[in-house]
């Protein structure tokens, strides 16, 4: 279907547009800016006065426990392919159940559906999973979700295997012993609240294991949710040395911080722990510098495993809808143009991914967001169409709106 | 940020924690618990405060003084008392925290004694009750994780006052397992909170939460150097699973360190003081000729402990 979306500002943080125009989209991709293609009659024309045309986000971590719920999620908050770590039950660890959550995804047809596969069986860290039948299967990397391969050695002969046929390995850098028993970032609010805490060396000591061994294998390796300023300045200091290294940072980390658990609240518990003002500030900056992308860490939690005592509520927050939000929001305190912004959740995590979407060049796929940047909305559990109503930020105001999604040249969502 | 254990008349409706109290409330609980001292000597030790009232203690983790000092501190204020051994019921039934608390609510319970294993939980509770339209419903915190004990707190600062007078020329050292210790957090907010200029901790680093001086404590290391010159020494319970492991080679090497004894109890004020929130550890934390010696206040606590928990139980569920 010919689409002709008017009115527009139209960004394109790739490759540097940022103006008032048309985008034309044929045959599922982008077929031109400005001047229709030779021949183009629109079938569609949507008007996007006031609105901004972006590419579709490219979220580096999301659950699905209920995958259509969280599909319609994803396409409603602008986010049009998914990262989907491989922690689901069961683990993702055989070729057959990769397979079956892409062809799900593909039958309900809203977010590109892009699985993890688990690098060990049932991510227990000891035995590699099939990692070649994974990938035929369309797992884009393997991650071990936020847990450990404890074993040094388990993790250095995974990443040499990996190395062997060009597959990134996707890590969460954590300390099994430093982190096991701890449910907040070790500083002045756990020692107020008397909750146990991770140390920053949790983080620091597994990021340098890992630099370590990408030193000896080359393998490329992507670390997910970098928590605190001195695990950011490792990763920097790698990237620096040309290693394969890149990483993430989940968006609640950029705008949140321990004293966000006020009195014990449960939507403040994340893993890794939400960390101390400096830590925020560290990793806004590296965000800025354009060294990590953004992600929403979307983990739905249904109701009853958050009103709990703060230590036994399980972690994560919804992030798919308030993706957008709340990068315009951290853009805002951090004095980021919405083109940089909207850079961190479009082309940075597609070219961790080795994708060529995340534009809106001539020919690229026809992936894109419409939104609203100026439109507030309180963010309520009925405002959400993910299953997992859980967020620290609920009764507050979000600025920016989602209008129209399309995925492939197709309209998945509209308001 | 709002203070739940406050009404907006800014009265006392929860005791959760004693940090953020303001130090007018301290007094009137510690001024109550007073008042309270001559109904514990009569020969008819009742009063009608609470008469018609239910209080239940809900001990989601062990514990039998605690609890038996609010029991009697209930029936003195003439309530009906409801002892919950939530560990043998509805827990391992599968039940979860707030449907306990609402089944309980439907029994029309007046005021929950919580103690419970994880940091917080009182504050889930007083939140639910809030969110379900029962402010008329009070909480009384016990001890939760290592989060806070407020009327063992409480208690250790009217036994402060009772032998000290005033607060606000006390060296107050505090020794062993902070860590790990809801007492020791409880302590260090009420005793700045009255106005006691130096606040010593004394441990080993193991023992010891980061960042103590942002709680306005004076961290020692050395015991000997710890204990020089203070009126009041607050030892702390070690627990038997601390003892081994990673945190502390020995039983016997923490007594050699850290272990109250007659010498060391030397170097403090001659008039020193020396408190324990029981139950002790002889020989393990307190060497038996301290925990029995003349400077030793810890069973008067105990006694003071009841007045103290009237005195909370009064305020925040009287009329």
């Amino acid at each position: 279907m010919n689409i002709e979306i008017r009115n527009g500002r139209v960004i394109d943080p790739k490759n540097g547009v940022d103006r008032s125009t048309t985008l034309f989209v044929a045959d599922g991709k982008v077929a031109g800016l400005s001047d229709a293609p030779a021949g183009f009659v629109a079938e569609q024309t949507i008007d996007a006065t006031g609105c901004v045309v972006c590419p579709g986000f490219i979220d580096l971590g999301a659950r699905l426990n209920s995958i259509e719920a969280e599909l319609a999620a994803a396409v409603a908050g602008g986010v049009t392919s998914v990262v989907v770590p491989p922690d689901a039950d069961p683990p993702l660890d055989e070729p057959e159940l990769a397979d079956r959550l892409v062809h799900r995804g593909t039958e309900i047809g809203k977010a590109r559906v892009l699985p993890l596969g688990a690098l060990t069986l049932g991510l227990n860290g000891e035995r590699l999973s099939e990692l070649a039948g994974l990938k035929k299967a369309g797992c884009v990397a393997f991650s071990q979700a936020n847990r450990t391969v404890v074993d040094t050695e388990a993790l250095l002969r995974a990443m040499e295997y990996a190395t062997t046929f060009g597959f990134a390995i996707w890590l969460q850098p954590q300390d099994y012993w430093l982190s096991r028993n701890g449910i907040a970032h070790e500083g002045e609010v756990s020692s107020r609240l008397g909750l146990a805490g991770i140390p920053v060396a949790a983080e620091t000591i597994a990021v340098g294991t890992i630099i370590q061994l990408v030193r000896v294998t080359g393998c490329r390796v992507h670390l997910t949710r970098i928590s605190s300023a001195a695990g950011m300045a490792l990763v920097h200091r790698a990237q620096h040395d040309h290693l394969p290294i890149t990483c993430d940072i989940g968006v609640h980390h950029l705008l949140l911080t321990e004293n966000d658990i006020g009195f014990f609240n449960p939507h403040a518990r994340f893993s890794p722990p939400l960390r101390g003002q400096n830590d925020r500030q560290a990793l806004s900056t590296a965000a800025v510098a354009g060294l990590a992308a953004i992600c929403s860490d979307h983990t739905p939690v249904g109701a009853d495993d958050k009103l709990l005592p703060f230590g036994e509520a399980k972690p994560g927050a919804t992030g798919l809808e308030v993706l957008l939000p709340l990068t315009l929001k951290w853009a805002e305190e951090a004095g980021v143009s919405l083109s940089d912004a909207l850079g961190r959740i479009t082309w940075a995590p597609a070219e961790i991914l080795g994708l060529s979407s995340g534009q809106l060049a001539s020919g690229a796929v026809a992936d894109i967001c419409i939104f609203d940047p100026e439109t507030t909305w309180q963010l309520t559990p009925e405002t959400l169409k993910s299953r997992g109503k859980n967020s620290p930020w609920l009764g507050y105001m979000m600025t920016g709106k989602v209008s129209t999604t399309l995925v492939g040249g197709r309209i998945v969502y509209q308001a | 940020m709002h203070n739940p254990q406050l009404n907006k008349d800014g009265e006392l409706t929860h005791l959760l924690t004693i940090e953020g109290l303001p130090q007018r409330i301290l007094t009137q609980i510690l001024d109550t618990a007073a008042s309270f001292m001559e109904v514990s000597a009569r020969e008819v030790k009742k009063v009608p405060l609470l008469r018609g009232k239910s209080v239940f203690n809900l001990f989601f983790e062990n514990s039998t003084r605690t609890r038996t000092t609010f029991e009697i501190a209930a029936k003195r204020l003439s309530a009906d008392v409801i002892n919950l051994d939530i560990n043998k019921s509805s827990a391992s039934k599968g039940e979860t925290l707030l449907d306990t608390i609402d089944n309980l609510c439907a029994m029309h319970a007046n005021l929950f004694v919580v103690r419970h294993a994880s940091s917080g939980a009182p504050y889930l509770i007083a939140e639910h009750l809030h969110n379900t339209g029962r402010d008329d419903i009070h909480v009384v915190n016990a001890g939760d994780g290592r989060h806070a004990h407020p009327t063992q707190g409480l208690l250790d600062m009217y036994t402060i006052r009772h032998y000290k007078k005033d607060f606000t020329q006390l060296r107050v050292a505090i020794v062993g397992d902070i860590l790990h210790s809801r007492v020791a957090r409880s302590d260090i907010h009420a005793l700045t909170t009255l106005g006691v200029p130096e606040v010593r901790a004394i441990g080993p680093e193991t023992l010891l939460p980061k960042h103590l001086d942002k709680l306005g404590v004076h961290v020692f290391h050395d015991m000997n150097e710890g204990l020089k010159d203070v009126d009041v020494i607050i030892m702390l319970r070690l627990q038997n699973e601390r003892m081994t492991g990673a945190l502390l080679p020995s039983a016997g090497e923490y007594f050699r360190h850290y272990g109250l004894t007659p010498q060391k109890l030397a170097l403090a004020k001659s008039d020193a003081i020396v408190m324990h929130p029981g139950p002790m550890n002889r020989g393990v934390e307190i060497h038996s000729a301290v925990a029995d010696g003349s400077q030793a206040v810890i069973l008067p606590q105990v006694t003071f402990g009841i007045a103290v928990r009237m005195a909370v139980m009064s305020i925040v569920a009287g009329n």
